[in-house]
């Protein structure tokens, strides 16, 4: 069990208010355009109930349109393969690899093989792996995860990577000019594609009907590694499929606009067949989704498209970082899926919250997060994923309050204390008080007031 | 008709100032209101935090003070959006939710029942209002900034009907202020900053006092206010609405 919860992570990050500051303000600079982006809309909610729409069409039919998306793919020449889990999904890229002696990929950005730590095993076993991602390049050079599901390096400065640019791709010290940045970065990547023989991508939409599946690029990356490569990996969450070709524009206009503001993604490249002498696979992977599909409370998180603005409106999110979320996929929508896999590990995150509902209102696939991170609170207490101290803190309010005499007393001992001995809870035992003062205590209740006055 | 007035337990011991306009403003726009005596807690602090099984108890007092009300009123966003989600009782579902259809927020009583149009009230000031999340996405009192949406505003509707008040403009309209309940000690470092960063939306526009139709919110911000030892006061909206 991981013992560094959000908490302490959060109150980490913030030891730099600077840097909270820096990534706050960038995050909502990206929100800001998000908004714009979709104002310019006006039919922009029916849009979201659109892909609400389909996406629940998707879940409660998921059997039948991944039994047709697999004959679809496999009459276009892709092999399909399935993955229970992360591990079996890990194993069959590392089989397809070496069965063509290939010791080196290159991958594009996807957040379920980050999901199933992909790199990781596959390095374990010799196999060399370059994320063409710019942002993913970055934060592999830093040997740190993404921080966050479109933004990976969201969380670094540009000086810092200059910095590590100069370490391991030979630019001057000193440098931090974006141009010259992604100008080293793009030559270093291109001698990448055109050297590496195999390529893994995402997959961000797979379509029943045909059998192909697209791939929503800003760099153009996903491609370039996927045309030259021999052989084309594409790993897949079952969740990923929606029915129809003609359903593709509704998730298209609503993807990056609601991503980063753009109107649409620069690249999104569609794979239906592999190309004379390559090989195509697609490897679908369930890693918990079923077990999520049947939590009635929690199965519309699975209509997630990755499009990472409820973590960009989140201000718990935007405060504290994504490390903070110690799991692949942070922020909000992460707080709903991770305790899904391991309810212990992961027992802090739905409580990193508010529930401001900021989240829910920016999902374009409509997912009430905010409800089901409550929901999660109540489970994960059931559970006994709880700290004896603090059910023993809610057994004592519980009793205060269920009797009005006993709730009158305890607020009397209470402003008592708070003006007669304030050195009680102006203290470091309450936590409170480290950043903020204590309401100052009135001389009566309303309701002895009232008592005096009616 | 004849209205419960509920004063959650946190604004009955630490801001009577805030019931009691709220009190006084409903009398003086002529509503028979009434304060049960026995009442204590809506039980939101427990279900937040996971233990929505302990509050069975604070559920039947409430259905018990409650229930023969023709409306219940409160001047808290938060603790009425809990109270119209999640108030059950077994043995009394069909009155629980009963309660829970006439439970209302003071702004949303004033404006969409009594469609108050003059409220006679004057209160010369630089005023910010926070936008309360529960208040506003839960309630929905006002638009909010991330839907696609025609502009409205029930506190608003109300402030601007005060005379000399003015309205300063914030630069993120309704970010939360991170309170949310026990948030704010078990994630202390976060809530803290929120906090500090929405105050400080407040006085970089030029705000004299900040309110909000939710008294927890406000009580986090006078906190960092307070610390800050800035002058700016808060005030929650029954005050400025009753204020002469
Ligand atoms: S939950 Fe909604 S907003 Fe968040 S990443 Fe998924 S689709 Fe986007």
């Amino acid at each position: 069990m991981n013992s560094i919860k959000h908490p302490e992570l959060s109150t980490i990050f913030n030891e730099d208010e600077e840097r909270v500051n820096w990534h706050d303000d960038t995050l909502w600079w990206i929100r800001a355009k998000r908004d714009k982006a979709a104002h310019g809309i006006s039919e922009w909610e029916i849009l979201r109930e659109t892909a609400s729409q389909i996406k629940d069409n998707v879940l409660s039919n998921l059997h039948q349109y991944l039994i047709d998306f697999e004959a679809k793919a496999q009459a276009n020449g892709i092999v399909v393969h399935w993955a229970a889990n992360a591990e079996e999904h890990n194993k069959i890229v590392l089989s397809l690899l070496q069965k063509k002696d290939i010791h080196q990929m290159v991958k594009s950005k996807s957040m379920l093989t980050e999901e199933c730590h992909l790199n990781e095993y596959l390095e374990k076993n010799g196999i060399d792996v370059i994320d063409s991602d710019l942002g993913e390049r970055i934060v592999q050079l830093a040997k740190e995860p993404p921080s966050h599901i479109v933004l990976p390096c969201i969380h670094k400065k540009k000086e810092e990577i200059g910095q590590l640019f100069h370490e391991h791709l030979g630019t001057e010290f000193g440098i931090s000019d974006p141009q010259i940045l992604t100008e080293t970065a793009r030559l270093h990547l291109r001698e990448t594609f055109l050297t590496r023989r195999s390529a893994l991508t995402g997959v961000n939409f797979a379509i029943a009907e045909t059998g192909e599946f697209v791939v929503c690029t800003n760099e153009g990356n996903a491609d370039m590694g996927a045309h030259l490569a021999d052989i084309h990996i594409a790993s897949m969450g079952i969740e990923k499929l929606i029915p129809k070709k003609k359903h593709l524009s509704v998730f298209l206009r609503l993807l990056t606009r609601s991503a980063t503001g753009q109107p649409i993604t620069t690249y999104s490249s569609h794979f239906k067949k592999p190309r004379k002498g390559q090989e195509m696979h697609i490897i679908l992977v369930d890693n918990g989704r079923t077990v999520q599909l049947g939590r009635a409370d929690f199965r519309n998180s699975l209509k997630c498209i990755r499009c990472g603005a409820c973590m960009n409106t989140c201000p718990v999110y935007r405060r504290s970082g994504g490390h903070s979320y110690h799991n692949a996929i942070a922020g909000p929508i992460g707080a709903i899926l991770a305790p899904n896999l391991d309810m212990k590990e992961y027992a802090d995150l739905p409580f990193a919250s508010t529930l401001c509902g900021s989240c829910t209102n920016v999902c374009p696939v409509k997912i009430d997060i905010h409800d089901q991170l409550y929901k999660w609170r109540q489970v994960i207490v059931k559970e006994g994923n709880t700290t004896a101290a603090k059910t023993m803190a809610m057994k004592v309010m519980d009793f205060t309050l269920s009797s009005p005499t006993r709730y009158k007393l305890a607020g009397k001992i209470g402003r008592w204390t708070i003006k007669h001995a304030p050195f009680t809870v102006n203290n470091k035992l309450n936590l409170w008080f480290k950043n903020r003062e204590m309401p100052e205590a009135p001389k009566e209740s309303f309701s002895e007031w009232f008592k005096k006055n009616k | 008709m004849k209205v419960g007035l509920f004063v959650p337990c946190y604004v009955d011991q630490f801001y009577p100032n805030a019931a009691i306009a709220t009190l006084k403003l409903l009398q003086k726009l002529g509503v028979d209101v009434y304060y049960p005596p026995n009442q204590t807690c809506c039980g939101q602090p427990m279900a937040n935090s996971g233990y929505e099984h302990l509050t069975g108890n604070c559920n039947r007092l409430f259905i018990e003070n409650f229930s023969e009300f023709d409306y219940i009123v409160s001047p808290s966003g938060s603790c009425v959006l809990h109270i119209k989600d999640h108030l059950h009782d077994e043995k009394r579902e069909s009155d629980a939710l009963n309660v829970r259809h006439k439970v209302y927020e003071l702004v949303e009583f004033l404006t969409d029942i009594l469609k108050v149009k003059e409220i006679n009230a004057s209160f010369p000031f630089k005023v910010g209002l926070h936008q309360s999340c529960h208040g506003q996405r839960g309630l929905h009192l006002s638009s909010m900034s991330e839907l696609v949406d025609t502009p409205f505003s029930k506190p608003m509707q109300l402030l601007n009907q005060v005379k000399g008040l003015e309205i300063i403009t914030l630069t993120r309209p309704d970010e939360c202020c991170g309170f949310g309940g026990t948030f704010c000690v078990v994630e202390e470092a976060v809530s803290s900053k929120m906090g500090k960063d929405r105050v400080e939306d407040h006085l970089m526009n030029g705000a004299e006092y900040i309110t909000a139709a939710d008294m927890s919110c406000l009580m986090h911000m006078e906190g960092i206010l307070k610390r800050k030892n800035s002058n700016v006061k808060v005030l929650h909206i029954a005050e400025i609405l009753n204020a002469e």
